[in-house]
């Protein structure tokens, strides 16, 4: 960290934003105490996913985009696997969709136990990071690599590799986990139900900054269940509601000059994703036990302050590891792994809810299934304008910490989103920049 | 001699043995360990995250390589940063910008001893099919406002611009063999990496051959292995992730694929993923390219050859 003087004004540069997925930075100027300009830069360098797609076959994308992203790819396969048999009018069984559900626990399990534990606890703990805090916390820490490796264990299991799954395809697996597999994992997961309530518990306690942003929250929707793997429509805490299908008309990408990565609009204005939003449009379909937890950890039915987006999301862990154990309840053998698949001419989207928050994918293909276009809208890149507008509250709130204090605040900010800037593709440079009308030419 | 020169991994397989940095030379292996913890840096360019995520997900061994290795540069893990040298560095991701190719000399230029981790920083990744592409297309696809954008024509491996002591396959890296490059290093031995093809894995498994009771194509034959035959034991063909193994006969692959009825440009989409920089792939994807546009251009004078005897005979 270096602090220089710069045309009058002060400069302060954190080369990297840590403890995100990918590398970025942050813009703040601030003149005469007061926040002027705001920038979240992500200049990581482009991979083309939506040109190269083109010329692919229908049936290739779920390998294919499951290597945007590390940390999330399960929520690629999903997404894409749902546009493309939208496309193709194929009809997948309930089984496979409970299958589907069950892998997506385990991303979510896995997700949620790295940002909760690893990325984000050692903000509110005072460490730099999850090793530092090992030192001093060795059993909470012992209890997030457990919670952890439950979560690859089932992603190994169902999706035969924790990164990169290599089971899932357009029309369902390659090859269904048998009832003992399954029950293998029944003691590691069981144990992660109660560890994770007790996290619940435990996140509730650290120490909350207030600060709460009036943001319109947009997420899936399901009649019957909290949204994971697919929803039936789109739902906005403003009361609006739509098909999955209409994801393009009401949801525009548009590029700004200091980011690679795009920014979007929903009915034209700034739009927030992510476990804040799920919880807080889905309250109803959580568990009992999750909805007496969160509620006893002193979140409200809806949460509008960015900060106790690590208390929602334990208490999306304890729901993903229940979800994990009802469907390995319900688990009978001999389901077929997948059903039969065609190409057939067409548009389609396909919707999930990734770990930080709504992912969506359109494609067009032709008569013989090669995509023609391809378009992924990840959630941190729908995130950025809301983050960008959490810094600017978070600086002006703290405008007179010093510059050390005040970067970690905005970063801090930042790391609410458990921003997947690999997704969104990469790399801040942060800077403060502070200036007095005295200074200015 | 740098005090990294007392580590060290002994031997790379493929690219990186001719481009072996002049430190790997410097020590025997066998070396004993240094008792101060050697500093590792882990490395970032473009791609997924997923090979350094392999790290953390080492869940049951990683307080123990937290206590073996100095952490001391790992953005997706810590705040804290200490400066370099470092005795070790780990590098994800290819080269696909100006400012990548500065910063991968900078980061040599502070390493002992680097490893390459992954496809995209051993063959390039899935990024470098803009390599058979028109970038300013692929731009214009993606962006509203293409002039923004600073990137390159191409996507490479790290070792197409450094020295590389190690390169680590597979994409993702396997954590077992990630683990063994980091004993490796501490023990200053070469790591035991096998580069024989997926269908050893195969048949050390049990599994039933994919290609050959179910007609689906395979490209384990040509594969190095790694992984553990997983596509095979979940009933689908290798789709090659970890790359091309040692002396990887893709003509005759190339030629069962087709008997298999794989038309032209699905063979070529085979080969043309996770590695297609890898150069045994991008051959062999090179070599059916090529044989596809022999013949449409025959087709094409041929068409043409008609076309001009009918014109010729239009006027009379």
């Amino acid at each position: 960290m270096t602090h220089q003087l710069k045309d009058g004004g002060q400069v302060l540069n954190v080369g990297m934003l840590a403890r995100v997925e990918g590398e970025g930075g942050m813009h703040i100027e601030i003149k005469d105490r007061q926040v002027v300009d705001v920038k979240l830069n992500i200049f990581e360098p482009p991979r083309f996913y939506e040109g190269f797609l083109r010329g692919r076959k229908y049936t290739e994308p779920p390998d294919i985009t499951a290597r945007i992203c590390g940390i999330c790819p399960v929520a690629y396969q999903s997404a894409s696997t749902e546009a493309m048999e939208t496309i193709c009018g194929i009809t997948t069984t309930p089984e496979i969709q409970l299958m589907r559900r069950l892998l997506y626990c385990g991303e979510w399990i896995e997700s949620h136990a790295l940002h909760i534990f690893m990325l984000h606890a050692p903000d509110f703990l005072g460490y730099e990071s999850v090793l530092e805090m090992a030192k001093d916390h060795p059993d909470v820490v012992n209890m997030a690599l457990r919670l952890k490796k439950a979560g690859n264990d089932l992603m190994e299991l169902v999706g035969g590799r924790a990164i990169h799954p290599v089971n899932v395809k357009v029309g369902g697996f390659y090859r269904m986990p048998t009832v003992s597999e399954l029950e293998a994992l029944r003691p590691a997961l069981e144990q992660g139900v109660e560890d994770s309530f007790a996290a619940v518990q435990l996140v509730a306690g650290f120490d909350f900054p207030e600060m709460e942003q009036d943001y319109t929250y947009v997420s899936l929707r399901h009649p019957d269940w909290y949204p994971l793997e697919r929803g039936t429509e789109v739902v906005a805490s403003d009361g609006v509601r739509f098909p999955v299908a209409e994801i393009p008309q009401r949801i525009e990408e548009f590029h700004v000059q200091h980011s690679h990565a795009l920014h979007a609009r929903f009915d034209g204005g700034t739009y927030f994703v992510g476990p804040l939003a799920r919880y807080s449009n889905n309250f109803d379909q959580l568990s009992p036990r999750c909805q007496e937890a969160a509620l006893k950890a002193g979140l409200g039915e809806t949460c509008r302050n960015p900060f106790k987006s690590i208390i929602v999301r334990t208490v999306e862990l304890a729901y993903a590891f229940e979800e994990a154990v009802r469907i390995i309840d319900q688990w009978r053998d001999g389901h077929a792994p997948s059903v039969p698949t065609a190409p057939r001419a067409g548009e389609g989207v396909g919707a999930s809810e990734a770990p930080r928050g709504t992912i969506w994918h359109r494609y067009r293909i032709d008569a013989d299934g090669v995509i023609q276009d391809a378009q992924i809208v990840p959630p941190t890149s729908q995130n950025q304008a809301s983050i960008e507008a959490d810094l600017r509250l978070a600086a002006q709130q703290w405008v007179d910490l010093d510059d050390h204090m005040l970067t970690h605040r905005c970063e801090e900010a930042i790391r609410n989103y458990d921003p997947c800037i690999s997704c969104a593709t990469h790399f801040l440079d942060l800077r403060v920049k502070r200036t007095t009308s005295a200074e200015q030419p | 001699m740098t005090t990294t020169a007392e580590h060290g991994l002994a031997g790379q397989p493929g690219a990186a043995e001719q481009h072996a940095h002049p430190h790997a030379h410097d020590h025997d292996a066998g070396t004993p360990v240094v008792s101060a913890r050697p500093k590792l840096a882990v490395w970032k360019f473009a791609s997924c995250d997923g090979c350094q995520l392999s790290l953390l997900n080492c869940e049951d061994e990683l307080l123990s390589i937290a206590e073996a290795v100095h952490i001391a540069y790992f953005p997706e893990a810590t705040r804290a940063v200490v400066e370099g040298p470092y005795e070790l560095s780990l590098v994800e991701g290819s080269i696909t910008t100006p400012d990548d190719v500065r910063r991968i000399h900078e980061i040599r230029a502070q390493s002992g001893v680097l490893v390459t981790i992954g496809a995209c920083a051993t063959a390039g990744g899935i990024q470098a099919l803009r390599n058979w592409a028109d970038v300013d297309e692929y731009r214009s696809v993606v962006y509203a406002h293409p002039e923004y954008l600073r990137t390159l024509d191409t996507s490479t491996p790290i070792a197409s611009h450094v020295d590389v002591d190690y390169e680590l396959r597979g994409c993702p890296v396997d954590k077992k063999q990630l683990i063994e490059v980091l004993a490796a290093f501490l023990g200053g031995r070469k790591p035991r990496i096998p580069t024989y093809s997926v269908c050893v894995e195969c048949k050390l498994k049990g599994n039933v051959c994919v290609p050959v009771a179910t007609g689906r194509p395979c490209l384990g034959p040509v594969t190095q292995a790694g992984c553990g035959a997983l596509c095979p034991s979940y009933g689908r063909g290798c789709y090659g992730c970890f790359g091309p193994q040692d002396s990887a006969n893709t003509a005759s692959l190339t030629k069962q694929l087709v008997e298999l009825g794989m038309a032209d440009d699905d063979v070529i989409r085979v080969y043309r993923t996770f590695n297609a920089g890898a150069p045994a792939f991008a051959a062999a994807s090179d070599e059916v390219a090529e044989r596809v546009a022999a013949r449409s251009e025959a087709a094409a004078a041929a068409a043409a050859r008609a076309d001009g005897v009918v014109q010729e005979r239009g006027p009379e």
